[in-house]
């Protein structure tokens, strides 16, 4: 499929491997190009990231896509932070695809000129972004990244070293020491003389002097900027409509293309008949794909008409299609899933000895089952892409997660050079995972498309192309056993389905002796992505959910059972007793009234969730309140920070009330909203974001509200009725939320 | 076939087969990208106008339904060309959108609330708010409207 996780990784590998786009870093080089793409007369360059022009005017250029995050002004008060740029003066523009701009270089480069990256990046924290850093041709926008790598490793650097750059240009210049000046909102001033100087007036000079590697950065302490919450600079065309997504670029004598690909993954196009689609007014061209039909018109409408009138047929590959035959639908799939975890498994965490310990005289053992559907991203912009292919030269502009290697994966699709590739990316209309190269079909899809037309092309998918071809979060099983004794753990055996080596999601943040985790992979013919958040959505949910399971088999409050189980001062203590703080988890509900509590670490965050529930009417849940407590190390943009937080939360809920896509017979059931409900905003309950900090790193935060909202929600329904949900979602157990008249359903008490 | 109506109170002309939904007339005929395609089927909100002030989904409205009529997108719901709707403020007030795909038709939706119930209550807000978010703004905009209510530069929109 190409489409999966690991065919992903591997692809991009492969490319590399392949010697054509092996790009040998260095640091002078790729800066230069940066700068010689980026400025003009009149403007200087530091390190490529950062531009001050003569007349004071400040720009940064991101390597990361705005899908809503809010980073490219959380970005800017980082790097002004350092700089003491005049806020007024800043802007901040996406930075070209292009190697110069690439993640891991920049980062790596300027570090220390090429030493070490923070062991985070490194790590498999990251799902994607770890495997990103030690490539050159990835410009990726994901694993909650933007602020605790290019923020914190890239930007406040560049600032820091562009200030005392300015600084000793503007000692030079008056020709005093550097330690007499004092530097604020872009002037530096020599008090004793009454001179001062414009960073405009400097910039030129400064930029010419080697900027430090470890320039001195200003502590936690003394940030004025950072902390505070200036507006976005995206909001004001976004109200306005006046944002050119993916989908809206217009190009003179453009068509638009729409698609059809077989729903059977795997399947392939055998026969159509062109001429319906071929009849109709506005239609161009009917294309066949290998395993898709493409109808080329004026415009999406006459594209869409012309599809619909075609009966293309679909069917299994000729020849020895790797198909699984006996996995073709969700529940074969869990079946399947079951067995597999009966078998032989790999060991991801093993301390102490788990069979004996699960086995201990006197102990209570407990066994649970857990399953989680697959998700769809569901962003709101449909999936596009726009392309013209010219006398052997691409263009290419649309809404993706990393631009620069879906520029190398065109060149390479087309056969051509990527120096004649030119990738512009737009702002996306929301992604959450669903636009990595790896899992956008369409790049390949319109690098056939494209050069078999003299014109520019627009390709866009209907949303029942976006929900039948998605790349969802996986549909995976877990199986725990514990066993307490005493109020406390005594041993933890999981055993889960994972399509690789469970990353740190897995990891159990509690203190017991004895745990183990193991995994076994269950291959199938399904496309699957990384989603919101990623591993941690089905971890947090077996873990925090066997918590709370765990909690009853002991007879002990489940906060108070979490808390017996973490050390004393952790950061994870520290973010749970906040929690239960802020939720006056102590004090007594009313009857008919009931909560629940979960924690999850996620993307170098730490966040726990108190759900309030009640019966609404005796035929429906109430979601009564949302407590959250996040510890993301520093708050660059609280007000931003709050929302990335709610949204997250608002995701989770959504997903796990009554979000599942299903497979039958080898396709995917869901075609449209209209099957794949969404939280509406009649159904949003109040939710209260708190931060704390802890004195930790930087931690992402696009991300880790998400995964403890379904634990704690099934935890707090579990308080309520004294039913255990264990799979996904609710609306599969009967359970639905007032207001939502399309699910809604007579929810019987104890159900 | 030709096609007349007004859009953002200029006349237009357009050469469209008359099922073509107003949407697409809108972004392929007329340029005006501000309204967006999401769903296709009137479920999720994204393409919200007005059609003689009121909301409705123009990814189901054929173009033929609105001869003659008055059609008002984002592009035209500020009052003047350097003057926002009072909405429009109170959404960049509350910071509300994220990825602002949806931003369009939730405030096309709003206006239309607001100019035929100046004092809408949440349940109201509920109802009239079913478009489709997934970034998660609703609260926000929840907040954005409450924040209007008996406002008087209400008053000075959509005359």
């Amino acid at each position: 499929m190409g489409m999966k996780r690991r065919a992903f990784l591997i692809g991009s590998a492969a490319l590399l491997g392949a010697g054509v786009f092996t790009v040998h870093w260095r640091a002078s080089a790729n800066r230069s190009r940066a700068a010689a793409l980026t400025t003009k007369k009149g403007e200087s360059s530091f390190a490529g990231w950062l531009k001050i022009a003569d007349d004071d005017a400040i720009t940064l250029y991101v390597p990361h896509v705005d899908m809503g995050q809010g980073i490219y002004t959380a970005l800017a008060q980082m790097c002004l932070e350092e700089l003491e740029g005049d806020w007024k003066h800043v802007r901040v523009e996406q930075a070209p695809a292009d190697i110069a701009f690439a993640n891991g270089p920049m980062v790596r480069a300027f570090i220390a000129g090429g030493t070490k990256l923070p062991s985070f990046v490194a790590s498999t924290a990251d799902a994607v972004f770890g495997q990103a850093a030690r490539w050159n041709t990835l410009q990726i926008t994901g694993g909650s990244t933007a602020l605790r790598m290019t923020g914190q490793f890239g930007m406040r650097i560049v600032g820091a070293a562009a200030r005392e750059a300015l600084l000793l240009t503007a000692a030079a210049k008056l020709n005093v020491p550097v330690s007499e000046l004092s530097i604020a909102k872009s002037v530096i001033t020599h008090e004793s003389s009454g001179r001062s100087l414009r960073f405009g007036e400097l910039a030129q000079q400064a930029a010419e002097r080697s900027l430090s590697h470890a320039p001195t950065l200003k502590p936690r302490q003394q940030f004025s900027l950072v902390g505070t919450s200036p507006q976005r600079f995206d909001v004001p065309d976004k109200v306005q409509g006046k944002i050119v997504y993916g989908i809206d670029v217009q190009l003179p004598d453009m068509r638009v293309a729409t698609i059809k690909s077989a729903p059977r993954f795997g399947d392939v196009l055998s026969s159509v008949d062109e001429t319906p689609a071929l009849a109709m007014k506005g239609v161009e061209k009917v294309l066949r794909l290998p395993h898709a039909v493409v109808v080329v018109a004026r415009g999406y409408w006459e594209a869409k008409k012309g599809l619909d009138a075609l009966r293309p047929l679909f069917g299994k590959p000729a020849a020895n299609a790797e198909i699984n035959q006996a996995i073709d639908s969700s529940e074969t799939l869990f079946s399947a899933q079951d067995k597999a975890l009966l078998g032989e498994l790999e060991t991801a965490i093993e301390e102490g000895d788990v069979a004996s310990a699960l086995n201990t005289p006197g102990a209570k053992r407990i066994a649970t089952t857990y399953r989680v559907p697959f998700l769809h991203h569901a962003s709101m912009e449909p999936i596009s892409l726009t392309a013209h292919f010219k006398e052997g030269r691409l263009d290419v502009w649309g809404s993706i997660q990393d631009p620069l290697s879906a520029r190398h994966r065109m060149a390479l699709a087309c056969k051509i050079d990527v120096e004649n590739v030119t990738f512009t990316p737009t702002p996306i209309g929301g992604s959450f995972g669903r636009r990595f190269p790896g899992s956008a079909s369409q790049l390949q899809q319109l690098a056939e498309i494209a050069p078999k037309l003299e014109f520019p092309v627009k390709l866009i998918w209907s949303r029942e192309e976006d929900f039948s071809q998605g790349a969802y979060r996986p549909q995976l099983t877990s199986v725990m056993q514990g066993a307490v004794s005493g109020g406390k753990i005594i041993a933890w055996d999981q055993s889960c389905i994972a399509d690789r080596n469970p990353s740190e999601a897995a990891a159990i943040p509690y203190t017991i002796s004895a745990k183990r985790v193991r995994y076994v992979d269950c291959p199938h013919d399904f496309p699957t992505g990384a989603w919101r958040a990623v591993d941690h959505t089905q971890h947090g949910f077996y873990t925090e959910c066997f918590m709370d399971e765990l909690a009853e088999a002991a007879g002990v409050d489940p906060y108070l059972f979490r808390q017996n189980h973490l050390p004393e001062n952790s950061r994870y203590r520290k973010v749970l007793d906040a929690a239960a703080q802020h939720a006056q988890w102590h004090e007594r509900l009313t009857e008919g009234r009931a909560r629940g509590i979960a924690m999850v670490e996620a993307m170098g965050s730490v966040a726990a969730h108190v759900i309030e529930v009640s019966w609404a009417d005796d035929q429906s849940l109430r979601i009564d309140r949302v407590v959250a407590v996040v510890d993301c190390g520093v708050v660059v943009h609280p007000d931003n920070a709050r929302q990335q937080v709610q949204g997250g939360i608002i995701m989770g809920l959504s997903a796990a009330l009554a979000e599942q896509i299903t497979i039958e017979n080898g396709a995917v059931k869901q075609q449209n909203f209209s099957d794949y409900p969404i939280l509406r905003l009649a159904q949003t309950p109040n939710i209260e974001v708190h931060f704390i900090e802890t004195g930790s790193a930087i931690g992402g935060l696009g991300e880790p509200g998400l995964p403890p909202v379904a634990p704690a929600l099934v935890n707090a329904i579990f308080s309520l009725t004294g039913s255990r949900i264990r799979a996904l979602p609710l609306s599969i157990n009967k359970i639905s939320l007032e207001n939502n008249s399309e699910t809604a359903k007579k929810i019987p008490k104890n159900a | 076939m030709s096609i007349q109506f007004s859009v953002n109170d200029k006349p237009v002309d357009v050469d469209a087969s008359p099922d073509t939904p107003l949407l697409w007339v809108l972004r392929d005929h007329l340029k005006l990208n501000g309204t967006k395609f999401g769903c296709g089927i009137a479920v999720c909100g994204a393409c919200t106008v007005h059609l003689n002030g009121e909301a409705i989904r123009s990814c189901v409205i054929p173009v033929s339904a609105v001869q003659d009529q008055k059609i008002t997108t984002i592009e035209g719901l500020a009052p003047a060309p350097n003057k926002l709707h009072a909405l429009q403020q109170a959404w960049i007030s509350h910071q509300v959108p994220q990825c602002g795909y949806c931003q369009s038709g939730m405030l096309m939706a709003a206006s239309s609330l607001l100019s035929q119930n100046a004092n809408p209550s949440n349940a109201d807000i509920d109802h009239a708010m079913s478009n489709i978010c997934r970034c998660g703004t609703y609260p926000r905009i929840r907040q954005a409207i409450l924040s209007l209510l008996s406002s008087p530069a209400l008053n000075e929109r959509d005359a």
